[in-house]
């Protein structure tokens, strides 16, 4: 027995053109909102949208039923046209339970659809979300376009005659409700009926009673008088290309496997599991015919001392964490430092200090990533924008260990990790290639003067590997005599060694390109970003400009060091804003830098900035 | 154009740094040892790595004209691991302390073991931090009166053997480091051992704990402190070779030879053995109540991690062909745009 993978025909309902829509389904962590959404973003990348996502769930894996700890989110936006965030307000919310529907309803919009489980809002369930009247009765939802639907029977109805236990007939509701949502969108039912297909292919039962629910959703949509109409919203204008639909995380760990391709290099990672950098792990674990090698270590500390010898052995090495894992490396960071080995050390940040919020985004470890070492431990700092963009962070931070033989650092995040964007495939012949060169041995093993420590152009040492005739060398992290790598306690050669290794790190500033600014020019106002929030202040700006007003933007990949002609910019414009999901790590350092008074935009919610947010400050700074 | 390998002697191992651990440490024994037992086992220098956490054992790849990490404090089995699953031709020996592999780095030390990863772990033993000018070490006995412990150390010592039979060691083995023809026959069969190869040698630490292991190394006493173990022999020791270990139940005992009782009657040690219960009881054996075992505690077969993981590579490879960039950008669902 297997599925019907056959989507169904259109509607013949009244269809309503849209430009954009942004939908959130809201559950219990149990319900499989995460799934529903992926399918939902999947589907309409498929059918030619640009998507942007935002999933938001809590740390616990089975928060208790019901309450609103356990509320777990999936929050998509797609579009006609091109688009950098999940969307600040929602146009649709489905809700599973009355804990999902409280606590997100603040973010639907007046007039928006809400469509609920009516099933699930009884005396029980209101208690467990802490209620005190049903809100499906009392009016607080008159403003919104409310859909009532009892979803749990109707799935029980549609897959009565499978014969199943009412406990596995309920775990199939996310399915009708995601067919609901397919059928409210005009979404094509096909790649979701491929998915049950090949997950559940082993499960017949189970397949055909998600397919049964997918099309219950769908056909209810359709024929039920409630849904009078449905919405379309057209192929977005993306430049032409294939395209695959990236999160963060897996398109880092492809941009990783592609820069040792590039290199010519084996992968080597050593890792410890942590929320929400573990799906690196995961993905590059699969990975290997690709020579890519997976250790997951006995702590973080062994994880990163693992890749710097895999390092010392010629390797590229990797090792990936979130905050408090990288606060753990940190005397190893300063070992790789002091050995001058090519590592790429990432960061998928998460709300801190200490555990924090381990599911919830943040920007707050920029001074820990340049500052978080003993001892003067400078090391190039990188940040994604957006999860496509991971996919070529990744291979520009390699480019930059081996050619400056150092540690680099790469920042992501929650949001960027977890969400997903459209990625315009590239032909792998097109990529550069990342040039390494090892010293040659000695024949016969004679034994030379190497000097493991003499330095190149760019101050670079060279990179020799063990199994090298004749170049045997110690390295350390003890003080380096320059030039011999010998232990030296000498204090001209510290002061010597430590200003060498900033130089070093320095000069990268001249090896990357200029900063990019989109706008004006010169004028009142720049908006300097980095890191995630690249989606809200893009939209933000363009968003002002199209309103009229003069404003600049500037988005950093390179933070350590700046490009060399950030301070030129900078000096061009009346104001600097700088929006962060954090307490101004990064307008701190600016100032530091180059003595320029720079606003502070801050959020400390474990959230993204939403558009408006930074609109609004814009408008502020301009008006005053 | 000769294509022999060029025989090399002690000294073709030293670096040209200058030894720098204090007049009459036990080290400076284990180094000539090592450096005697590289030149007789035919790996070529370039394929040695010494890798070593803090403390003053950890020098010792300074010394060494072989590749070398000097690297962070109790880390160093993690950094050996890295690089041996990357380079599983390279001959890795990881130079530790009492101090660095049982204290801060006794994690790394653990796992490192029960992964079976194909390495020589030497763990210098001498009862006390030395680098840090004498503090108790997780070795130093009970009652010992140390910089940091004026009214007697509280805290239980750690037996290494113990430790490493328990983490599943597959090679487990303890010398001494005057003992110098033992210590090299030691370190040899450390270096032929295919796995993790965990060696303990008692070294003394003349400035800070001078004749820690006295009982084991005075001409007087040795033969009564100390039994050496030899795969398929029964247990004896003493002087005359008088007396042996027999078990009684789950117990070791002291017994004499002669008055009814024979070597048969004895202890035989089997390295060999598939369960680690007679090893562990070997390790448990400490002076004075016993003689202590030096030798072969362990040596078995099993499979080793880098092996496994590369062989992991292999069959993926032989599966699914050799990576392919274009084919891992189009995984999962694509689309065009025209």
């Amino acid at each position: 027995m297997s599925i019907s993978t056959e989507g169904l025909p259109a509607t013949t309902k009244h269809v309503i053109k849209l430009d954009d829509a942004t939908v959130r389904l809201v559950g219990d962590s149990g319900d499989g909102m995460q799934l529903l959404g992926t399918q939902l973003t999947n589907t309409s990348a498929l059918a030619g949208n640009d998507v942007a996502t935002f999933p938001d769930f809590p740390a616990e894996i089975r928060a208790p039923r019901g309450t609103r700890a356990g509320v777990s989110g999936f929050q998509v936006q797609f579009a006609s046209e091109d688009i950098f965030t999940p969307g600040d307000r929602l146009d649709a919310l489905v809700a599973m339970n009355p804990a999902a529907l409280v606590t997100n309803l603040g973010d639907l919009d007046a007039g928006g659809i809400l469509i609920v489980n009516e099933d699930s809002f009884e005396d029980k369930d209101l208690k467990l979300a802490n209620l005190k009247s049903n809100p499906l009765e009392d009016g607080s939802l008159d403003k919104y376009h409310l859909f009532k639907v009892p979803m749990t029977a109707l799935t029980r109805k549609a897959v009565e005659e499978l014969g199943l236990s009412v406990k596995i007939a309920d775990r199939c509701k996310n399915f009708f409700a995601m067919g609901l949502v397919y059928w409210l969108y005009g979404r094509d039912l096909t790649a979701t009926l491929r998915f049950i297909e090949s997950k559940f292919g082993n499960k017949p039962d189970i397949a055909l009673a998600n397919e049964r629910a997918l099309r219950a959703g769908w056909n209810y949509g359709e024929t039920t008088e409630a849904f009078v109409s449905s919405f379309r919203v057209d192929p977005a204008r993306l430049p032409p290309g294939n395209y695959n639909n990236v999160m963060g995380n897996e398109s880092l760990a492809w941009g990783l496997i592609t820069a040792a391709h590039l290199s010519g290099k084996e992968l080597f990672l050593g890792s410890y599991p942590i929320t929400p950098a573990s799906d690196i792990l995961h993905e590059l674990s699969k990975y290997k015919n690709y020579g890519v090698r997976t250790f997951q270590a006995e702590d973080e500390i062994a994880a990163i001392c693992s890749a710097i010898g895999a390092a010392f052995g010629g390797a590229m090495a990797i090792t990936t964490s979130s905050g408090p894992g990288i606060a753990l490396k940190g005397e190893a960071m300063g070992l790789a430092v002091m050995l001058e080995l090519p590592l790429l050390i990432i960061n998928v940040q998460r709300g801190g200090p200490s555990t924090g919020l381990p599911t919830k985004t943040e920007q707050s470890d920029l001074f820990q990533a340049i500052y978080g070492r003993n001892g003067e431990c400078p090391l190039p700092v990188v940040a994604a924008r957006s999860p496509a963009d991971c996919f070529y962070v990744a291979q520009e931070a390699w480019r930059l260990a081996v050619r400056f033989m150092t540690p680099v650092m790469i920042l992501s995040d929650g949001y960027i990790a977890n969400g997903s964007e459209p990625w315009m495939i590239p032909d792998a012949e097109s990529l550069p290639r990342i040039e390494i060169q090892h010293p040659p041995g000695v024949e016969n093993g004679e034994q030379v003067h190497f000097r493991p420590y003499e330095r190149n152009e760019r101050l670079a040492r060279p990179w020799a590997l063990p199994g090298t005739p004749g170049l045997m060398h110690r390295v350390g992290g003890l003080e380096k005599e320059d030039g011999t790598g010998n232990v030296s306690y000498d204090p001209e050669n510290h002061e010597h060694m430590v200003k060498t290794r900033a130089r070093k790190v320095a000069l990268i500033a001249q090896d990357v390109p200029p900063q990019a600014v989109t706008g004006p020019e010169s004028g009142d106002l720049l908006v300097l970003s980095w890191g995630g929030t690249y989606g809200a202040c893009t939209t933000a700006v363009e968003r002002c400009r199209r309103a009229g007003l003069s404003v600049a933007h500037a988005h950093l990949r390179y933070l350590n060091p700046f490009p060399a002609n950030l301070g030129e910019i900078l000096g061009r414009y009346q104001k600097i804003l700088i929006p962060e999901l954090n307490m101004g790590q990064l307008r701190s350092i600016v100032r530091d830098t180059f003595l320029i008074d720079a606003i502070g935009l801050n959020k400390i919610k474990g959230k993204p900035f939403a558009v408006a947010e930074i609109v609004a400050k814009i408008n502020a700074l301009l008006k005053s | 154009m000769s294509t022999e390998l060029p025989v090399l002697k002690d000294k073709d191992y030293a670096s040209d740094q200058d030894v720098r651990w204090c007049p009459g440490c036990g080290d400076y024994s284990i180094l000539a040892q090592m450096k005697k037992v590289l030149s007789s086992i035919g790996v070529p220098r370039e394929n040695l790595v010494f890798v070593s956490g803090i403390g003053c054992s950890s020098r010792f790849p300074y010394y060494m004209n072989t590749y070398g990490i000097h690297s962070i404090h109790g880390r160093a089995p993690a950094f050996a691991t890295g690089l041996k699953c990357t380079r599983p031709e390279l001959q890795i020996w990881v130079i530790t302390g009492d101090g660095d592999g049982l204290s801060i780095g006794g994690n790394h030390l653990m796992h490192c073991i029960r992964r079976n990863m194909d390495l020589n772990i030497v763990l210098f033993n001498n009862r006390i931090y030395g680098l840090t000018k004498g503090q108790y070490s997780p070795t130093s006995p009970l009652g010992k009166v140390t910089k940091s412990t004026p009214m007697g150390v509280i805290d239980n010592p750690l037996h290494p053997l113990s430790i490493a039979i328990g983490c599943e060691g597959t090679f487990v083995a303890r010398s001494i480091d005057v003992n110098i023809k033992h210590l090299g026959e030691t370190l040899r069969r450390a270096a032929e051992h295919r796995g993790t190869s965990f060696v303990e040698v008692y070294q003394n630490c003349n400035v800070f704990n001078d004749g820690a292991w006295s009982y084991a190394t005075d001409r007087d006493t040795k033969s009564d402190t100390i039994i050496e173990l030899e795969h398929g022999k029964p247990l004896v020791f003493g002087k005359n070779r008088d007396k042996g270990i027999r078990l009684n139940g789950m117990d070791p005992e002291i017994v004499e030879l002669g008055k009814g009782i024979s070597e048969d009657d004895l202890l035989f040690h089997d390295e060999k053995a598939a369960e680690p219960s007679l090893a562990y009881l070997l390790s448990r054996m400490r002076h004075p109540e016993f003689p202590e075992p030096i030798g072969v505690f362990r040596a078995v077969d099993k499979p080793r991690y880098d092996e496994e993981l590369n062989r992991q590579i292999d069959a993926a490879r032989a599966k699914l062909g050799p990576g392919d960039l274009n084919r891992l950008f189009n995984t999962g669902d694509t689309w065009t745009v025209a």
